[in-house]
C-alpha cells in the first residue's frame, strides 16, 4: 500500500511492451519520468540490521487441504483480506465459488507449522492468535455463522492472551476441537473435512469455507541475505542466533530483528527492532550525530504586540477530492475584502513541493504573519505546513489549518451548494480565529543524562549494560544482597546452553563497567519528577539500619522480576511441598547436582499447577518449555526413567517445539487433561497417587510416581508498591501496563518510565534479555537528545486569576500542574510543561478561567464561534 | 577488536514493522538510517492486516 503511486512495473504496457506513455501528459503535475532507471549505490554503514521479515510455507503444505484446488479453501490472510472493510467484497464473508454467504466454517491450525512434512518442525507462535481473532471478527459480522477451529495445542500463551481465546469460546460460541485433519475435498457445493481425535476415532463434517492457518516460513531472500551477509542461518533458514545474544548474528556487527530472528507476533518484533537500534548505538556510540544531517531554519521573525494581522489564505483543491464538489474558485472569491486577508489563492495541491514553495514567497513577498490553509486534515498535514512556515522564518503556531475536504466535499458529497456554503462558514472561522493567534515558544527542558534500574536480575543487569555501551551513566538498585534475581537458581536453557555462565560474565561486566553504580539491599523509597528530571531517594538497608541517598536521573527502568508462585492447593487438591512435590525450579537445581539418586525413576509433572485459572488466571509462558527441559535431562541421566506429563495444551512455541518432538521421541508420555475431569492428587503416608483420563486408553489411570514435579506459574515481585510511587498502571494480574500493546511493548504510561522482563509478564530468558535491550535503546533516547522538546501547545496558568483551588491538579490524568507557592505565599498551580498532553481538562475546568490553552485561548475560540453567526456579506 | 573507523552510519534491511521501527529508534538515537525495501512501499505484513489480536485494534 504506497503512500504514493508506484508504477508495477510488471503490468506496464510502457515498461513491459514499450507502447502506451498514457500517463505522461495526463499527470497534472508531470510526476512521471520513464527515464529513470534502476542504480547500484555503494553505502559504507557502521552496522546492519537484518529486518526481512517471513516467507510462505510450501505450497505442498496447503495442496493437501485442497488449497488452489477449490475456491472456498483459502489461506488465512486471504481470509483476513475478506474480513476487511476495504476487501474485495466490503468485509462481507463470501464463499469465492458462488459468492453465498457461508454458514459453517473451519479453520485448520499448524498449516506449514510443526510439520516435518515440510521441513518445518517449529511452532510459528502467531497463528493460534490470529485465527481467534479472525473468528472473533467473522462473527462479529454475523453472529449466526457456525465456527470450529481445529488444533493441536492453543498456544495462547502471550500477556493476556488466554483470556482473548475464553472470550472467543465464551462469548463468541466459537468451537475448539483438539484433532488432526486428514484431507479437506469438495462434496457437491461444499468442503468435506476429516479428521481424527485424540481417541482415534476419525469423523467428517461439511463445511462452507474453510481457512487454512498458515504459519510463517524463513523469508525466500534468506539464504540470498546469508550469503551477501555472511552470517548463518539455523536448520530452518531463519537467522541463526544464541539464546544469551538473541539479536547478534554469526558475523559481527550485522543484528536481526522480527521474524527473520524466528516466528513471533507484532509486539515482540517492534521489542526486537528498538532492541537492535540500541545495540547498534552502543557498537557506534563515538559515531554518533557525525552521519545525521541537522535542518537548519532561518531566524524567526519577531512580531510586534500590536502588529496588525497581514493573513496569506490558501485554498486547496486536492486534485478533484475537494474541487469536485466544493465550488473551489468561489470560496476563494469569497475572501476578497475579509478582514486581515491580505492575500489569497487557489492551490491545486497545497500539499506539493512547489505549493509549499510558493507559500513562502507569498509569505516574502506580501509580508504576510499569518497563514490559512483550507485543505484537509490537520492530524495529517498540519506539520507539513508548520515547516513552511519555520522554513519562511515565521513562528510555526501563526498556522491555522481549514479542513474542507473530510467536513465538506467528503460528507456533503451529494450536496455541493450546502457544502460550498459550509466551506466559506468554516474559512471565515479560520480566518477570524487567525486574527487573534499568537506566536507560541518552542520550549525544551533539559535532561539529566543518567538512568535509574530498578532490580538486578538478568533484565536489570542488561540494561544497565546497555545504558552503559551507549554512554550513559546508569545507577542499578537491587534489593537484595546480590545480583543475579532468578540466575541464581536456573541451570541450563533448553538449547542446553549453560546460564550459570552467563551470569557470571554478565555480573563481572557490569561491576566493572565504571559507568554502572551497583547498590545492593537497597529499594526505591520515593520518586518525584518528571521525564528528564526525576528525583528518587533509595534506602540502603545496613544491619538493621537503613542509609538514605537522593539521586538525580532522567530516566527510570522497571526490571524488578517475578518468581515461582507456590500455590497451596492444585487442582483441587491440598499441597505440602516435600522432597517428593516439588517445584520444576527445585527439579531443575537437584538435577543438576551431583546425587546419585538426583533423577527420579518415575515421574509425573502437571502442567498448569495453580495457572490458567486455577489460582492465577494467567499462562506462564515457560512452564511447558520448562517441563520438558527437565524431563529431557532426566531421560539423558537414564533413558529408562519414567516421565509423564499431564497437560492442558503443550506450549513450546518457536524453536521449542524441537525440544518437545525430542522429549515424545525419547519416551516422555505426554497426556492431555480437561478442566471437567481435572486429574487427582492424593497423598497418603508419603505415598503420591495421581489419577487422571487417558483418552487414548477411553479410561481412567492411576498412577504411583515417586515424584510429583508441578509447573507452577510465574508472579511479578513488588509491582504493587512500585506503581503507586512512579504512577504507573498495572494490570489485573499485578504485571506492568505497557503504554501501547502493539507499538510501545516497553514504554509505559508516565514519560520516562520503561519496563521490561518478568515485571513486564512471565517470558523465557531470551525475550527477557530482548526487552531489556529494548527498554535501554527507548530510554537512551531522552539521554541522547539531552533535552526534551515540548510542543507549544500546553497549558498556562495565569497567576494572577488562580485562586489556588486545586481543582486542575486533582483532574490533571498526567500529573501535570503542580501547586507550588506564588509572590503571594499563596499556593499557585503551575504546569508542568514538560509532561502536559494539551489535552485541555484544566482550562474547561478553571473556575476563574485562569487557565489558557496555547493555540486555543479563550480569545480565539471566541472569535471563531462569533464569526459563525456573523455572515459576509458577498 | 581490530581498530576500524566505522561509519556513524546504519543499514536496515526490510520495511515491514520491525525495520521501520528499528530505523525510527536508531534516528532518535543519532544515527544517519539507510531504510532497504525492495517492494514499492513499507509497511510490510502488518499494513495488509485487518485487525490485531487480541483488542481488535486497527493494524494501520
Amino acid at each position: 500500500m504506497p503512500a504514493t503511486y508506484f508504477i508495477d512495473p510488471n503490468a506496464c504496457l510502457h515498461l513491459q511492451h514499450d507502447t502506451c506513455q498514457i500517463c505522461v501528459p495526463v499527470c497534472r503535475s508531470r510526476a512521471i519520468d520513464f527515464t529513470q532507471k534502476p542504480v547500484e549505490k555503494e553505502l559504507n554503514v557502521g552496522a546492519v540490521i537484518m529486518s526481512p521479515g517471513f516467507g510462505r510455507v510450501p505450497d505442498e503444505a496447503l495442496t493437501k487441504y485442497s488449497y488452489g484446488k477449490h475456491p472456498d479453501v483459502v489461506t488465512s490472510i486471504e481470509f483476513e483480506r475478506l474480513l476487511n472493510p476495504s476487501g474485495p467484497f466490503a468485509g462481507n464473508v463470501l464463499c469465492l465459488s458462488d459468492k453465498r454467504h457461508p454458514k459453517k466454517l473451519a479453520f485448520i491450525q499448524c498449516v506449514g507449522s510443526r510439520d516435518l512434512g515440510c521441513n518445518n518442525g517449529y511452532c510459528s507462535s502467531v497463528c493460534c492468535m490470529y485465527a481467534i481473532k479472525e473468528a472473533m471478527v467473522a462473527k462479529e459480522h454475523d453472529p449466526d455463522l457456525d465456527i470450529t477451529i481445529y488444533y493441536m495445542d492453543i498456544r495462547t500463551q502471550g500477556k493476556d492472551f488466554d483470556a482473548a481465546q475464553k472470550r472467543a469460546q465464551e462469548q463468541f460460541g466459537i468451537k475448539f476441537v483438539r484433532a488432526r485433519v486428514a484431507d479437506v475435498m469438495g462434496w457437491n457445493n461444499r468442503l468435506k473435512l476429516t479428521y481424527s481425535t485424540m481417541a482415534g476415532t476419525h469423523s467428517f463434517e461439511s463445511y462452507d469455507m474453510v481457512v487454512l492457518s498458515v504459519g510463517l516460513d524463513a523469508p525466500k531472500s534468506a539464504r540470498e541475505l546469508a550469503e551477501i551477509g555472511d552470517f548463518e542461518l539455523n536448520q530452518y533458514d531463519f537467522c541463526k542466533t544464541e539464546t544469551f545474544a538473541p539479536l547478534a548474528s554469526s558475523k559481527e556487527g550485522v543484528f536481526v530483528a522480527g521474524a527473520f530472528q524466528g516466528p513471533k507476533d507484532i509486539p515482540e518484533s517492534v521489542t526486537q527492532s528498538s532492541a537492535a537500534a540500541g545495540i547498534a548505538s552502543g557498537l557506534l556510540k563515538k559515531q554518533r550525530g557525525k552521519g545525521i544531517v541537522l535542518k537548519s531554519y532561518p531566524e524567526e521573525k519577531q512580531l510586534a504586540a500590536d502588529e496588525e494581522a497581514r493573513i496569506g489564505v490558501f485554498v486547496c483543491h486536492c486534485g478533484i477530492n475537494i474541487s469536485s464538489v466544493v465550488d473551489v474558485p468561489g470560496v476563494d472569491k469569497y475572501l476578497e475584502g475579509m478582514e486581515g486577508v491580505v492575500y489569497h489563492a487557489e492551490s491545486l495541491y497545497s500539499c506539493s513541493q512547489d505549493a509549499q514553495e510558493t507559500i513562502k514567497q507569498k509569505i516574502k513577498e506580501h509580508n504576510l504573519n499569518r497563514v490559512v490553509v483550507a485543505a484537509c486534515s490537520p492530524r495529517t498535514h498540519e506539520p507539513l505546513f508548520q515547516e513552511t512556515l519555520k522554513d519562511a522564518g515565521l513562528n510555526r503556531c501563526l498556522f491555522e489549518m481549514v479542513n474542507i475536504r473530510d467536513q465538506c466535499s467528503w460528507v456533503h458529497a451529494n450536496e455541493p451548494e450546502e457544502a460550498t456554503s459550509k466551506s466559506k462558514d468554516l474559512v471565515r472561522m479560520g480566518v477570524a480565529k487567525a486574527r487573534h493567534i499568537q506566536p507560541l515558544a518552542e520550549q525544551t527542558v533539559p535532561v539529566i543524562t543518567k538512568a535509574l534500574v530498578i532490580g538486578g536480575g538478568v533484565a536489570g543487569m542488561t540494561a544497565a549494560m546497555n545504558i552503559a555501551d551507549q554512554g550513559f551513566h546508569c545507577t542499578l538498585i537491587e534489593k537484595n544482597d546480590t545480583l543475579g534475581g532468578n540466575l541464581n537458581r536456573v541451570q541450563h536453557t533448553v538449547k542446553g546452553e549453560k546460564v550459570p555462565e552467563l551470569f557470571k560474565q554478565l555480573s563481572a561486566k557490569v561491576k566493572k563497567n565504571k559507568l554502572i553504580d551497583v547498590q545492593t539491599n537497597t529499594e526505591l523509597a520515593s520518586i518525584s519528577g518528571f521525564v528528564g528530571n526525576f528525583h528518587s531517594v533509595l534506602k540502603t538497608a545496613k544491619g538493621k539500619k537503613a542509609e538514605e541517598n537522593t539521586i538525580d536521573h532522567g530516566v527510570v527502568i522497571i526490571a524488578t522480576g517475578g518468581r515461582e508462585h507456590r500455590p497451596e492447593k492444585v487442582l483441587g487438591a491440598p499441597i505440602t511441598y516435600s522432597d517428593k512435590i516439588l517445584t520444576q525450579q527445585e527439579l531443575e537445581i537437584r538435577l543438576a547436582g551431583k546425587g546419585k539418586n538426583r533423577a527420579p525413576k518415575s515421574v509425573v509433572m502437571i502442567q498448569c499447577a495453580g495457572s490458567r485459572g486455577d489460582d492465577l488466571g494467567y499462562c506462564s509462558k515457560i512452564c511447558c518449555t520448562n517441563a520438558v527441559k527437565n524431563a529431557l535431562k532426566i531421560k539423558e541421566i537414564n533413558p529408562d526413567y519414567q516421565v509423564i506429563i499431564l497437560y492442558r495444551d503443550i506450549r513450546t512455541y518457536g524453536y521449542a517445539e524441537d525440544a518437545y518432538r525430542e522429549a515424545r521421541e525419547k519416551g516422555v508420555i505426554f497426556i492431555p487433561y480437561e478442566m471437567d475431569n481435572k486429574p487427582k492428587i492424593e497423598t497418603k503416608a508419603k505415598r503420591i497417587t495421581v489419577s487422571f483420563f487417558d483418552p487414548i486408553l477411553q479410561d481412567e489411570v492411576a498412577v504411583s510416581p515417586e515424584l510429583l514435579a508441578l509447573s507452577v506459574g510465574i508472579v511479578p515481585e513488588g509491582t504493587e508498591t512500585l506503581s503507586k510511587l512512579l504512577k504507573v498502571p498495572v494490570t489485573a494480574d499485578d504485571f506492568f501496563l505497557e503504554a501501547h500493546v502493539k507499538l510501545r511493548p516497553v514504554e509505559l504510561a508516565v514519560d520516562g518510565v520503561y519496563v521490561c522482563g518478568l515485571a513486564h509478564s512471565p517470558k523465557p530468558l531470551d525475550e527477557v534479555i530482548v526487552q531489556a535491550q529494548a527498554a535501554a535503546a527507548k530510554a537512551a533516547i531522552p539521554l541522547v537528545r539531552g533535552s526534551v522538546s515540548v510542543e507549544p501547545i500546553v497549558s498556562h496558568v495565569d497567576k494572577d486569576l488562580c485562586i489556588g483551588c486545586g481543582i486542575c491538579t486533582a483532574l490533571c490524568p498526567y500529573q501535570a500542574i503542580q501547586m507550588v507557592k506564588g509572590d503571594d505565599k499563596k499556593p499557585k498551580a503551575e504546569t508542568i510543561i514538560a509532561s502536559c498532553t494539551a489535552c485541555g481538562i484544566c482550562a474547561s475546568h478553571c473556575p476563574t478561567f485562569a487557565i489558557s490553552m496555547g493555540g486555543f485561548t479563550n480569545e480565539q475560540i471566541f472569535s471563531q464561534i462569533k464569526a459563525f453567526g456573523e455572515e459576509k456579506e458577498e | 577488536m581490530a581498530k576500524k573507523n566505522k561509519a556513524g552510519t546504519v543499514m536496515v534491511v526490510g520495511g515491514g514493522v520491525a525495520g521501520v521501527q528499528a530505523a525510527l529508534d536508531l534516528t532518535e538515537l543519532g544515527f544517519y538510517v539507510y531504510l532497504v525495501e525492495k517492494s514499492a512501499a513499507v509497511g510490510g505484513v502488518m499494513a495488509q492486516l485487518d485487525k490485531t489480536f487480541p483488542t481488535n485494534d486497527c493494524s494501520l
